[in-house]
């Protein structure tokens, strides 16, 4: 009987590409494919750690590429979900795309395809409300500086968005739960850890960080928000679809209802 | 700049212009350029919603909403009193830019009320924003409205900034426009739709030619009818609909359920509902029109000149065309498969790509997300169950109400409540 493996690797995407490139290329009979700070052997497996090469993640990613544009946005955004064992779904998902003559076509009647394409529509949801809600506030060093604490790891997804569209001032986004961020210095998007003495919330205090007119634009921005409101329509179930509460905390137009 | 003054001057612009449910930031494809500030999302943005759930994408204030028309339905006419206010360029520039450094909107969205001339006031609008665009170097949204009765050149300068521009039809019979707003014509609100659509074409097929023709307007033009305020029926708005859809290219013609703003014997009391569920109902139809392949005849007719309240239009026109029923989801063609109950365009997609592969019975079908509920009634699937009763329409109706809940139920239900 062919034994089976464990591979372990970095936790970084190239890891996970390299890990599923060796799969193919050695023929390994694959368990699991574990973080290397999460791993659990098994009774029955070996366990082989991954090197992240990047030449032969490139190799992966370029193959599920030339299948479907698709189904390699669908990797790399149900990856980013972090969800516990994605990385085994996405094993069986490449073998069974590999398999296809054409990727075009997913089969979405399959257990494997759907998930991931759920996944990957999770995510994607999640990149967009980030687009949308970082709500950046000006420091007095003159960097727009936002916290986000989004459900999956949203960073690589929304850096293009926002170094595209603020390309004229310095920003920083900072994700509270992962504890990183990126800051824009007017001509890269660098990854930045930092030691942040407390979480910005939109509170209702000042915090002498920010620009006494950073408030002032605050208290307009809540003023149109109220005065936008019809209150012969009010729905609150709808309005919490849209912007579940977990996201209120960091939204300056919601600090009164936190 | 002085703040308080500010404040007091956006309360009363922004309160005034949330009448105008346009909020779309989708459809430009305009790009950061020379390191500025901005880029359109192409499918748009919202950045939050209000309570009442409706999306704010854009920054959307009246320039002023001093105005001297007196048309009945509009809460800034000339006979209400309201306090009055009035915002310079800059201000509208510096609260724009500003609020979109902070990602709290994707652009702008100007309206005004008439002062003086229509012309004297599409100037203004079109100087806001030639100064975002020129001296901000601004590549956000900007929707811009085209005031009825502004000139023709007035009208192409505007398309040279905006992404879009819209007139608001707002009363959808010219009758109902005699009665509603004595002062304004017809033809007014017509003329500019006319250039702006003109100059798109005009501008599209140069960019055939010329690759780096300016952008004229990239997302079109869109227009707005009040629902419920001077008695017209479904089939009146649906026709007009088509007929701007048709004859203006309009990417988007909006419905609004009319909110009762003044005491006025041509119009709705002050305190009536507002008709949300027949709103909703229109933008179901709209939708059919525009995604589902459905002609506006085949669902509003002179036999139906109204929509079903209990039911959603798909479903009501299946009951009445159950010759075509059932499709099976394993053969049939895309348009056929679009026009299942309960089957979303989604689900279309899904199950065009999954049948390619094996023959998808109920339990597929379910995890795709076809509403089963009400689809089961209208298809065959790869599976010995399905409905082979031969029931009639008002038999399904009554199966698919009964095992359904519907968030509007309460407000069209006869059904005594035996608790209150």
């Amino acid at each position: 009987m062919n034994t089976s493996t464990t591979l372990v690797y970095d936790g970084s995407f190239n890891g996970f590409l390299t890990a599923v490139f060796m799969a193919f290329d050695e023929k390994i009979n694959v368990a699991d494919i574990q973080k290397n700070n999460q791993t659990q052997s098994g009774l029955f497996s070996d366990t082989e750690t991954v090197f992240t090469h990047v030449e032969k993640a490139k190799r992966v990613w370029n193959g599920i590429r030339n299948k479907s544009h698709n189904a390699i946005s669908n990797v790399y955004f149900a990856f980013l979900s972090e969800s516990e064992g994605v990385e085994m779904i996405l094993y069986s998902y490449i073998q069974k795309l590999m398999r296809t003559n054409n990727g075009k076509y997913l089969d979405y009647a399959d257990p494997t395809v759907l998930h991931i394409a759920q996944l990957s529509k999770k995510v994607g949801r999640e990149k967009h409300r980030m687009e949308a809600f970082v709500r950046f506030q000006l420091t007095k060093d003159g960097i727009y500086f936002a916290n986000i604490e989004p459900d999956f790891d949203m960073l690589p997804l929304i850096s293009k968005h926002f170094r595209d569209r603020y390309a004229d001032q310095k920003w920083l986004i900072y994700d509270v739960k992962r504890k990183y961020g990126i800051y824009y210095d007017l001509n890269h998007v660098e990854m930045v850890s930092l030691n942040l003495k407390d979480i910005h919330h939109n509170k209702m205090t000042k915090n002498d960080a920010f620009t006494s007119e950073e408030y002032e634009y605050q208290t307009l921005w809540n003023d149109y928000f109220k005065s936008t409101n019809i209150a012969s329509r009010i729905n609150p179930k709808l309005h919490k679809q849209h912007v579940p509460k977990r996201y209120w905390k960091y939204l300056s137009e919601k600090k009164e209802a936190v | 700049m002085n703040f308080d003054r500010i404040r007091e001057k956006l309360n009363i612009l922004a309160d005034a212009a949330k009448y105008d449910v346009s909020c779309a930031s989708s459809g430009s494809n305009r790009t950061n350029k020379a390191k500025g500030l901005g880029n359109a999302s192409k499918m748009g943005i919202c950045h939050t919603y209000t309570a009442d759930g409706r999306c704010v994408s854009l920054l959307k204030i009246l320039l002023t909403n001093h105005c001297i028309f007196d048309c009945a339905y509009c809460v800034t006419r000339k006979s209400n009193d309201v306090p009055r206010a009035a915002f310079k360029v800059q201000e509208v520039v510096d609260l724009t830019i500003n609020f979109y450094r902070r990602n709290y909107i994707e652009g702008l969205f100007l309206s005004s009320g008439i002062f003086k001339s229509p012309n004297h006031t599409m100037e203004r609008l079109v100087a806001v924003a030639k100064k975002l665009r020129e001296e901000e170097n601004f590549n956000g949204y900007i929707h811009l409205k085209s005031i009825p009765g502004a000139s023709d050149e007035l009208m192409y300068e505007a398309g040279l900034y905006a992404d879009r521009l819209s007139v608001n039809i707002e009363v959808p019979t010219i009758s109902g426009l005699k009665l509603l707003a004595p002062d304004k014509k017809h033809e007014d609100f017509i003329k500019p739709m006319e250039k702006v659509k003109n100059e798109i074409v005009r501008y599209q097929s140069e960019r055939k030619t010329i690759k780096n023709t300016p952008k004229y307007a990239p997302a079109g033009q869109s227009t707005q009818m009040i629902v419920g305020a001077s008695g017209e029926s479904d089939k009146d708005i649906m026709y007009s609909a088509t007929h701007y859809y048709k004859t203006y290219n309009m990417k988007r013609v909006y419905y609004s359920g009319y909110v009762p703003v003044t005491h006025d014997s041509r119009l709705p009391a002050i305190g009536s509902a507002v008709p949300m569920l027949r709103e909703n109902r229109l933008y179901q139809t709209d939708w059919l029109m525009r995604f589902y392949g459905f002609s506006v005849g085949e669902l509003l007719n002179s036999q139906h000149p109204n929509l079903d309240m209990d039911v959603d239009p798909k479903l009501s026109w299946a009951l009445r065309n159950l010759q075509y029923f059932p499709v099976n989801v394993n053969t049939a063609e895309k348009h056929l498969l679009a026009r299942i109950p309960g089957v979303g365009m989604r689900s279309v997609h899904k199950i065009m790509m999954a049948r390619k592969y094996r023959n998808l019975n109920w339990d597929h079908l379910k995890k795709i997300g076809v509403a089963l509920n009400r689809a089961q009634f209208f298809m065959v699937c790869d599976s010995s169950y399905w409905e082979r009763r031969d029931l009639d329409a008002d038999k399904i109706k009554g199966m698919i109400l009964q095992n359904s809940s519907g968030k509007f139920r309460g407000q069209y239900s006869t059904q005594l409540s035996l608790f209150n």
